[in-house]
Parts: structure tokens; sequence; C-alpha cells
């Protein structure tokens, strides 16, 4: 028995051969689903540009531990930091990452309490964005330490030298946070998971994947009693997920904001910065949409519409990340006080201006033009503006760090920062090692969440 | 365990329209297998998450209310350290621990009492024995129903699932 698919033909389940879900163009039937998101994953023959892929990724995978052994060894003078810019490159990554890692969970759980459907095209591809992201990020902070052996000092346990941890730090916020965040995206993920891990058990091709597949499904027998618990925990993370998430990175901008520093002493920080954790982290699960989208030829799944509705969002987004400068900048300004106003000149017109200039054509600038639908339409000028927004975002945390250190209240601790090649092998280091971690997460885990997907498929073919 | 019969249908409709009608009969629907979530379903069988609910709600108000109390112990005897003055029952920052963790304790505790709810883990459960089941995690929906006690009741049961639209009856055990 065959049944025709968009002009394809697929197979009764269990049937399919591979390659099939090459020729399926329009998905409207749950096999189709299942064939186009399991083929890739049971037919190993079809993994060779993977291999490309994840070579080079090991390769910078390599560099960036390396380099994080180099450091440990010998210390963290290896870095541009001196003793007035003592935040550099490590600190820049962290805030980075961590607005990458929160976008994954906030575009899903806000997305599903919002019951927008669409969602599960992306969803699992942007939480396993989180997860990676997250863990890079918690690194950084540690190789940011200088005596990373002592970082368990921040976690409160009875010990002999008769020292707790100092909860009216932010480093105690930001460890609390991480780690929680952490934790949580994982349930979150491999909850999401269980349903879609069954599907893989039963389409099997061989025994070894049927083992280890169904272990990691728990026995999920898709029981309607189970699936009405499910939902319901399902649902309740994610409403738990959203605050978590604005929570997180909120703290991270009361790192900043918490000191006493021009420039960072802002109460508009926490919201700013969970704004622009949303933003950078859309435009990566663009990057990483049309990526997976293309590998796995997964065109008929992940549309142009899903990169149309993101496009908006980052437009959204970025104009609200100009009205926030904006603020700043008037704030600045308003305050009267001479040392915010000097730091307001450095922003403009000082050593690191042109990198200040090119993150506001990143940020604000470039992404104004998917007010054109032709724009948004385009997957080659959406991906292009993603990216200059990605490059934006770092640029805007490095400059955070880097514009108030070197500018500091008194000229003779005014200082300018240097990279080293160990903070750029850093920072691209950690580029290889996400991309080495979600490299094998595309290769074992099904990108797109099945079962919600069938569920969108039924919605739409009743409709 | 139970022996019962497993009847598989093609579309989400036939099988919400099997259940309410095997109901009025007064058959004993014992579970469905859908490969999505069928609203309104799981709660019609009697499935409650009340465990789920209550786990994640004491679980992360106890983390939240036990990180409450390690930072008032720690802060005010454990280690009472003069900072700028500040008073060592720093109240006003003390919520962002006991937020984050109790959070984190509320997903944990939540995931152990749906696993508690659901029984799972179970990698070999019977149900994995019906050739039926594989098919429920890709694109069927099968009904499990009570088997009547005499033959006669058994096959007039069969011939209404068939008449409902059941594409195959297995008998299987749960």
């Amino acid at each position: 028995m065959t049944m025709a698919v968009g002009g394809a033909e697929i197979f009764p389940a269990g049937t399919a051969r591979p390659g099939d879900d090459r020729r399926l163009t329009r998905v409207n039937t749950n096999e189709a689903v299942n064939v186009l998101v399991t083929g890739p994953l049971l037919d190993s023959e079809r993994w060779r540009r993977w291999w490309i892929a994840f070579a080079v990724s090991a390769a910078l995978t390599v560099i960036f531990f390396g380099s994080m052994i180099y450091l440990f060894v010998a210390g963290i003078g290896i870095f541009g930091n001196n003793s007035i810019v003592v935040w550099g490159y490590p600190i820049a990554n962290y805030v980075w990452w961590i607005g990458i890692g929160n976008a994954g969970t906030l575009i899903s759980s806000m997305l599903l309490l919002t019951h927008q459907r669409w969602r599960a095209a992306i969803n699992r591809l942007a939480e396993a964005m989180t997860l990676m992201a997250v863990a890079i990020a918690g690194l950084m902070p540690i190789m940011h330490m200088g005596r990373p052996q002592y970082f368990y000092w921040l976690a409160p346990y009875p010990n002999t030298m008769g020292l707790w941890p100092q909860w009216r730090s932010a480093l105690i916020w930001d460890f609390w946070a991480i780690l929680s965040y952490l934790l949580f995206s994982i349930v979150f993920w491999y909850t999401g998971l269980i349903p879609d891990l069954a599907t893989l058990r039963d389409r099997a091709t061989t025994r070894a994947k049927r083992v280890v597949y169904g272990a990691l499904a728990l026995g999920w027998r898709n029981s309607a009693r189970h699936w009405h618990i499910y939902q319901t925990y399902y649902r309740t993370m994610a409403a738990l997920a959203t605050p978590l998430v604005c929570s997180v990175h909120s703290i991270v901008g009361l790192d900043f904001a918490a000191s006493l520093m021009p420039g960072w002493q802002e109460t508009i920080f926490p919201p700013y910065f969970v704004v622009g954790a949303m933003y950078s982290g859309f435009g990566m699960v663009v990057v990483l949409c049309a990526a997976v989208r293309w590998g796995l030829r997964l065109e008929a799944l992940i549309t142009m519409r899903h990169f149309d509705i993101m496009a908006k969002v980052m437009l959204m987004a970025g104009t609200v990340m100009l009205i926030s400068y904006a603020t700043e900048w008037f704030s600045g300004w308003y305050s009267g006080r001479g040392v915010d106003r000097r730091f307001l000149g450095f922003e403009f017109a000082g050593t690191y201006s042109p990198l200040y200039w090119i993150m506001i054509f990143c940020n604000c600038i470039a992404v104004q033009a998917f007010w054109f639908r032709s724009v948004r339409r385009s997957l080659p000028a959406i991906i292009l503006i993603s990216v200059l927004i990605n490059i934006g975002m770092w640029l805007e945390r490095i400059l955070i760090v880097w514009n108030t250190l070197s500018h500091h209240y008194v000229a003779s601790m005014w200082r300018l920062f240097y990279p080293t090649l160990w903070d750029w092998l850093i920072l691209f280091g950690s580029l290889g090692f996400f991309a080495f971690l979600y490299l094998l997460f595309v290769r074992f885990f099904p990108v797109v969440s099945m079962h919600e997907v069938r569920q969108l498929v039924r919605e739409e073919t009743a409709s | 365990m139970s022996l019962v019969l497993l009847a598989e249908f093609e579309r989400e409709e036939a099988l919400v329209n099997a259940v309410g009608q095997l109901g009025e009969r007064d058959y004993r629907v014992i579970d469905a297998f859908t490969p999505y979530e069928v609203e309104g379903l799981g709660g019609l069988l009697g499935a409650s998450p009340f465990r789920v609910r209550a786990a994640m709600l004491i679980g992360g108000l106890g983390a939240a209310a036990l990180c409450w109390f390690v930072e008032w112990y720690s802060a005010t005897l454990g280690f009472p350290f003069d900072s700028g003055s500040r008073p060592p029952n720093s109240w006003p920052v003390f919520p962002l621990f006991p937020f984050e963790f109790g959070v984190l304790m509320a997903g944990v505790f939540g995931f152990a009492a749906m696993l508690w709810s659901t029984g799972l883990p179970s990698l070999n459960h019977p149900f994995f024995d019906s050739p039926l089941s594989d098919r429920a995690s890709q694109d069927r929906f099968l009904l499990a129903i009570d088997i009547p006690s005499t033959a006669r009741a058994r096959r007039t049961l069969e011939r209404l699932l068939a008449d409902m639209g059941a594409e195959a009856i297995e008998e299987a055990e749960l």
C-alpha cells in the first residue's frame, strides 16, 4: 500500500526504504512526518557531509580544550586582561553564550504557552541549542577565575574552614542561575524527547538501535493516560521555564548593574539583557535551522514561513534593542554627571568606537531590512542578517566590558584591552565545541518534535 | 495484568467515536494508545495529573524554603561577614537563590512524580508483545477493551469494533 504525499510516494510504517524521505515535498500524514524525521537517523549511509563538519568541529574542540588546559597551567595572564580591564573575553563569551542559551527555552516555552503550534518544527532545535550554549557559558567564568579548582566554594556546604558563600555577591547568583537553568533545561529537553524516542525505538532497523532508543524512551507506550499526565507536566515546566529564563539573564544583567561603574550601573540592564538574549538566540536558531534543514532535507517541515516569523520576531527585538541603546544614551546625557557623559563620548568616539558603530549597524540597522517581505522570504538574506546579529551581539557583550573598564572615573586608570591569540582560540574553540555537540545531537536524536508535528498535521488536515 | 482486545484505527475521529459508543454500551475501555495527545481522552479514561502538580508544588516550595534557611543561617550565624556595613540578614537579595533552585526542584520532583504516576520506566511491558504496539507511536490509534466473559459477547464486541472502523483486532496483555 502506498499513499501519495505532495506528488511523492511514501510507504507504510516500518517499510520505508533508506532515502525515501528525500522525495517528500509536503507533509500531510503522520507517516510523512515519521519518514522525514527518522529516515536520516536510521540510515547510516548518508552522513558524508556530516563527517566533514564533524571533523572540523572536532579539531576546534581540541583547540578549545587544549587552550583551556594551557590556561589552567599558565594562569589568566595568557589573556589580554590587565590590572585595569580585569574582565575580558571569557566574561563577554559567557554573557553571549548564556544569551543564546536563554533563547532556546524562551522560544520553546513561550510559544508553547501562547499556543503557537508552528513552534513544533523548531522547538527541539532551539532547546538543544540551549543545552549546549549554557554548558559552554558555564565553563567561561571557571576559565576566568584563575583558580578553577576552587569553583565549588560557590556552593554552600559545611567545611572545616568555616566559610559560607557570600549571598550578596553577583557571582553566587550567577552560579545558581546557570546551574539551575542548565539542569532544568536538560529535564525539559529530555521530557520533550521521550515520545519521539519511542517512535525511533519502534522504527529501529537494528537491534542495537532498538535497545538504546528503547532504554532512553523509558518504555513509553503512547497510552492516553500517560499523555494526559505527561502534557500536564510538560506545560507546567514551560510555565516555569519562562520566568526562570527571564531571571537567569536578568541576573547576568545584574552582574554589571549591581556595580558602581559608569555605563553599568543602570536599572535598564536586566530587561535589556533578556531582550538581547532572545535576539541573539533567534539569530542562532535561524542559522541552525537553515543548516539542519539543508543537511537533513527538511524543507517540507521547516518552511519559509518559519523563517518569515522568526525574521519578524528579530525585527521586533532589534527595534527594542535600538530603543534600549537610545535610553542608555539619553540617561547618560540627561544625568548631567561628567563621568557618564565622558563615557558616552568614549563609546561614540573613543578607541573602540569603530566596533561600536559596527555593533549598532549589526544590531539595529541591518535588521530593519526585515520590514520588507522579499527579504523575509529570502533564506540567504535571513541567514546573513542573523549572522550579523550574532556578531553584533558579541560585540555588544565585549564592548560593555571594554568601554566601562577602559574608561574609569580617574583618568590615570584609563587603559585599553588588547586580545591575545589565546583569547581568540578560546572564542573560536567554543564555537567549534558547540558545533561538535550540536552535530552529535543531530546525528542521534530527532531534530523535530514528531508527536507535536503529527498533532499539527491532524489539525491542518481537519480544518 | 489483564487480557484485553486491542483494536486498531486509522484515524483519531474513529477512535474517539469508538470510545463514546463503547461507553454507552457498558463496555469497559481500559486504555487507548495514540501517536500524539488526543485532548481530553486521558481524563476521560480516568488519568489524573494530581500527583505531578502536588509534587511540583511541594518540591519547589520546599526547596526554596530550604535555600532561604541556608542563606539566613550562613549569613547571620555561620559566617556573618561585614560587607560595607550592610546587615547580615540582607533579605532583599535572598530570593534569587531560592527562586532558581526552587524552580529546578519543582521540575525534578515533577519528573519523578510523572514516572511514578505512569509506572515508567517499564521496558518490558507485555503491551510490546502485541504486533500492533509498534504503530501506536507512529501513525495508528489503538483502543484496549476489557474482554467480555462469554465467547458470544466477545464476537459481538469484535463485530461492533469492525463496524466502527477497526482495521485490526488482536488479543493482548496489559
